[in-house]
């Protein structure tokens, strides 16, 4: 198999190797009866294997070359999709997509942070790292998907905004939290789903949603696992620790009422049944749209305002 | 009323800061090295006579060269911050709030409360730089947002003074999520046309810039202020060349369209003063503020 493998997955690649030396001899009751045996093992330990990931496992796991990034989501899920460019401003960001599509019968707004499936796409792309001009154009796409009465269905996956020198001339701060505020006020369902890499500012200024979504095995958080280990421990080295530490899974961010459910991965990662990710995703774009469709505008925005109304922890001590 | 109202005089004095002053009475500039007579320097407003050098000011100080002499009335300080991440790093994140709890007198990185300004009555907010870098946690989304819920329900116009690195990394996604949430309080504020002012002061940065400080009907800037979405050192690695003179000050982010007005410390006051007369006549509640300023 081609897929790039990580340390944590060695011991089911060994049993795959012995499995397909079995395979290649020539077959007696014998060896089919220790193929089923190491067949049976193999499922075990992946359960085992991939059933206890670390958040650190995890956070590989998101950043796989071959995980399928926006559009490969986009292409499978919706029919007749139509990409358009740029924010009619500055120029056309590649490190997000833009377009319409339909859902079953459904026209809709889509929205995807693009990643590249090497390095030369990775380039073209930004490695999915948007400018100002990118949050514009997502905002622009979006004004539209509410002029038209179109759902919006967002894609996240992005290592982080682009900390460069055109992007904060070009207003990267000012970008994104206008793209924040105004996404409170947008008219039609936005459904979020992260399905990589939800890095800080840079998901957030096209992640605010009626509901938000994850992928089992994305994660989301002010800052990287290796931005908060430079920070707090001066060590890059460190990222496994913090990624504990910060909390950034699926499952946490279930916890902490920051996301509405956990989309559910195969065995292994997305990346290892493509297809049947998308069959997951799709069931949940589905469901939330019929929830979500019915709503009349009022309710669906103060909704939306209050979900992030009640976001935070503290204590409120008002004896003393 | 819902809110507690006690009278704005229990901060603390900058203890450390003046430390370095010996017997208090020479400043040292920190851009310029000149000396003055400390007294001068606090009568100047912390601003270097020599250079203009604006020093940072702690939430306490701004308040006072802000708003109208004993006008400020806090509300909502009994919210403290939390730790729902059980975050440690070479410290449990619980020990280092009661660090900068015992060295600012305050329980987070933000004071709110109301105020006058030259006779009108403002909701305010002032953000404080020594309380882990004036980073936004739970307890800064949760002040900022009832600060413009009141702002709405009494019809002040908000000043909001950020100072700040940006989010509160220990408290993690929920740190992030106070972005939304302040900025989900600036679109109310927004459609219920309530005038809206931030001051950004010397750093205001990350999270902080990419919500609540840039969404201002004004964005007001003090010269020379580090203000930006992503941290200098950040873009030099990524991008590995020299960054233009100036880059990130505040005069380069004017130039480049995203300030409305770079001001020099003496002039704020005077301005937003203007500013509320233009946008907000009908908080004018004291003929006497301006007086009361200019005797004291
Ligand atoms: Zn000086």
């Amino acid at each position: 198999m081609g897929l790039a493998t990580f340390d944590f997955e060695k011991p089911i690649l060994e049993v795959e190797r012995q499995i397909e030396d079995l395979t290649s001899q020539k077959s007696n009751p014998k060896i089919s009866r220790k193929i089923t045996e190491l067949e049976k093992s193999l499922h075990e330990l992946k359960v085992q294997i991939y059933g206890n990931l670390t958040p650190w496992q995890r956070v590989q796991l998101a950043r796989h070359m071959a995980r399928p990034h926006s559009l490969d989501f986009i292409k499978a899920i919706f029919t007749n999709w139509t990409e358009v460019h740029g924010d009619r401003n500055f120029s056309d960001d590649k490190a997000v997509v833009t377009g319409f599509g339909h859902f079953g019968e459904r026209p809709v707004a889509i929205i995807g942070q693009q990643k590249g499936k090497d390095t030369k796409e990775n380039l073209a792309r930004n490695f999915g790292m948007m400018h100002p001009e990118g949050y514009r154009k997502a905002m622009r796409l979006m004004r539209t998907g509410e002029k038209f009465n179109l759902p919006i269905i967002i894609f996240i996956d992005t290592p982080g905004a682009y900390p460069g020198i055109g992007a904060e001339e070009r207003g990267q701060a000012e970008a994104i939290a206008r793209n924040i505020r105004d996404m409170f006020t947008i008219e039609v369902p936005i459904i979020v789903i992260i399905i990589g890499e939800g890095a800080s500012g840079g998901a957030l200024g096209i992640g605010v949603g009626d509901v938000v979504l994850m992928l089992e095995n994305a994660w989301y958080c002010v800052i990287s696992p290796e931005g908060c280990a430079s920070i707090l421990w001066r060590d890059r080295a460190m990222a496994a620790r913090s990624a504990e530490a910060l909390k950034l899974t699926a499952t946490d961010l279930l916890d902490l009422k920051v996301i509405d459910e956990t989309i559910p991965e195969p065995l292994g990662g997305a990346h290892r049944d493509p297809a049947a990710t998308y069959e997951n995703v799709r069931a949940y774009i589905a469901k939330y749209l019929e929830r979500l469709t019915p709503l009349p505008v009022p309710d669906l925005l103060n909704q939306r305002a209050l979900k992030y109304r009640e976001m935070g922890v503290f204590v409120e001590d008002t004896k003393e | 009323m819902w809110f507690r109202k006690r009278k704005y005089t229990v901060l603390k004095p900058p203890v450390e800061r003046r430390v370095e002053i010996p017997d208090g009475l020479w400043h040292k500039c920190g851009e310029c090295l000149a000396i003055t007579l400390a007294k001068d320097f606090e009568a100047n407003q912390k601003v270097c006579p020599k250079c203009g050098h604006h020093e940072q000011m702690n939430s306490s100080e701004r308040i006072i060269s802000t708003f109208d002499p004993d006008s400020f009335e806090e509300d909502n300080e009994h919210v403290k911050p939390a730790d729902p991440l059980k975050f440690f790093d070479s410290k449990k994140y619980s020990d280092r709030l009661v660090i900068y709890q015992k060295k600012t007198g305050m329980n987070d990185a933000i004071v709110t409360g109301t105020a006058l300004c030259g006779g009108y009555r403002v909701a305010a907010g002032v953000m404080e730089f020594e309380f882990v870098g004036g980073s936004m946690g739970s307890v800064v989304g949760e002040k900022m947002t009832r600060l413009m819920e009141r702002a709405i329900k009494e019809r002040l116009p908000v000043i909001v003074i950020c100072a700040s690195g940006g989010a509160r990394m220990q408290e993690g996604i929920l740190s992030l999520m106070q972005m939304a949430k302040t900025a989900m309080a600036c679109a109310r504020l927004h459609k219920e046309r309530i005038p809206y002012f931030t001051v950004l002061t010397h750093p205001t940065t990350a999270g902080v810039m990419a919500s609540f400080a840039s969404l201002g009907d004004m964005v007001i800037a003090e010269p020379n202020a580090l203000i930006g979405f992503a941290g200098p050192r950040v873009i030099q690695q990524t991008i590995n060349q020299v960054l233009p003179k100036g880059f990130q000050k505040s005069e380069f982010v004017k130039e480049h369209g995203f300030i409305d007005i770079v001001l020099e410390r003496k002039d704020l006051r005077p301005t937003l003063i203007n500013l509320l007369s233009f946008f907000a006549p009908w908080a004018k509640v004291s003929e006497s503020g301006e007086k009361k300023a200019e005797s004291a």
